[in-house]
């Protein structure tokens, strides 16, 4: 069975490589879908199949900058990606968290502050799912409440709608983003992507989970342009971060390219699978998935804080990270068969 | 896809103009710590990239960064392709609501 396992070139460990194609074909699927790179999920995968923790991080990103880009080119072609807005935020983005980054530089300086930022971590994570349900349940209500009134349902509707009064700031210059159908003051996407970017670079992280909310509720994307426009910056940023992994020393390339066989697939499944989920499925869905990370690190936490139950902590939060991508894949699957289905089955009847 | 090359290459110039400095901060990083790959074992195109990798890391990680997005536009044509083939629409969605 010697030609299961491949020996990488620059780590020198030998890796079950259908474990790498499985695994791309997992994270392919729920980056397609949610428009984000889940560096959250890789990490820990690809340390399980022998990677050290440094090299996990730096081949995790140069396959994301592969696998966004196969998602971006699809969303691109259902209309989904805004370039122009994609292009300014990712100034802001860049600057932002080139500040969090020597911000946090500068607080190692004074102190430890790695509690710190997990914890600030976590605080955001429970903030972003807190949003992403009261959006849910407050969208829920509204088309509850047309419907008692006799009304149609309005399908442009949204729960949260703190984008309506980001708008009306009319500050020059102002700017039409044409596939979000947006019309602001170019400064509101640059301070967003600012903002999300500094987080990112405090956190440590590639920021799509942060971005991706940020583009929902603060920017009034509709969710599938979200998706495809945060997809569109994970790529670059990806990219930016394989190049700066790649000078360190700390990248596996054949791992990657092994991983974006798998992800090729899942891309394509993870995006076309947004052509039959509402937006709404989109959203919750995503919420599911911050819940499963906060979850994660609390267990990553508690591993450091009790290290007689260390080992069975990191285990649990693998194991519960490893099955969330399973069970969001399979789902993702699942609904994109259904619609394909559904699809060819009209074409015939035609 | 002409669009597209057109924005990643005027992306790629902005990249290069505002990150220079962070560019090279990551170089002067990688001095910290070096990770030598040891080629002894490998063979043929693996041999050759350990190699590539440990004479020059500015070389391997352009390399890197070209191939990535060559590889990922390769596998996605041809999954395109794939798709296309079991009949899905991969040019339009109905959907517009939020």
């Amino acid at each position: 069975m010697d030609w299961l396992y491949v020996l990488m070139p620059i780590s020198g460990v030998t890796i079950f490589w259908p474990g790498l194609v499985i695994l791309g074909v997992g994270v392919g699927i729920i980056g397609g879908f949610f428009g984000m790179g889940g560096a959250w999920m890789v990490t820990p995968g690809l340390n399980i199949l022998g990677f050290p923790m440094a090299f996990a991080i730096g081949t995790d990103i140069a396959h994301m900058a592969g696998k966004s880009l196969i998602s971006t080119m699809r969303h691109g072609k259902f209309g989904n990606v805004d370039y122009k807005l994609g292009l300014i935020m990712l100034v802001g983005t860049v600057v932002g968290f080139e500040v969090g980054a020597q911000m946090v530089m500068w607080l190692e300086r004074l102190g430890n502050v790695e509690m710190v930022v997990r914890l600030l971590y976590l605080a955001l994570l429970a903030l972003i799912a807190w949003m992403v349900f009261h959006d849910v349940a407050k969208k829920k209500k509204k088309d509850r409440d047309a419907v008692a009134r006799g009304e149609e349902v309005d399908k442009l509707s949204t729960g949260i709608s703190w984008h309506k009064t980001l708008h009306k700031i009319k500050l020059f210059p102002m700017i039409h983003f044409t596939a979000s159908g947006i019309t602001c003051t170019a400064w509101l996407p640059i301070f967003i992507s600012f903002f999300t970017g500094w987080l990112a670079g405090i956190l440590g992280i590639g920021g799509g989970l942060i971005r991706m909310p940020a583009l929902l509720y603060l920017m009034g994307c509709p969710t599938h342009v979200a998706v495809g426009t945060d997809l569109f910056e994970v790529m670059i940023s990806g990219l930016y971060g394989a190049f700066t992994y790649t000078m360190k020393g700390r990248t596996e390339l054949v791992a990657a390219i092994i991983m974006l066989i798998g992800a090729a697939v899942g891309a394509q499944i993870g995006t076309v699978a947004t052509k039959y989920i509402k937006g709404y499925g989109i959203r919750i869905a995503f919420g599911l998935a911050v819940i499963g990370c906060f979850f994660s690190i609390v267990l990553k936490l508690l591993a450091k804080e009790i290290p007689a139950y260390s080992t069975l902590l990191n285990n649990s939060s693998t194991t519960l990270v490893l099955g969330l991508v399973f069970a969001m894949s399979l789902y993702i699957t699942l609904k994109m068969v259904a619609g394909a289905k559904a699809e060819v089955a009209a074409k015939k009847k035609r | 896809m002409k669009g597209i090359g057109t924005k990643i290459s005027i992306f790629v110039l902005m990249m290069a103009a505002l990150l220079p400095q962070a560019v090279f901060a990551a170089g002067e990083k990688a001095d910290l710590v070096i990770i030598v790959a040891d080629t002894r074992l490998l063979s043929g195109i693996l041999k050759a990239w350990g190699t590539l990798y440990n004479e020059s890391h500015l070389y391997f990680s352009l390399l890197t960064i070209v191939l990535i997005p060559v590889i990922g536009f390769l596998f996605g044509t041809i999954a395109d392709i794939v798709m296309k083939g079991i009949g899905i629409d991969l040019e339009h969605r109905e959907l517009s609501e939020h």
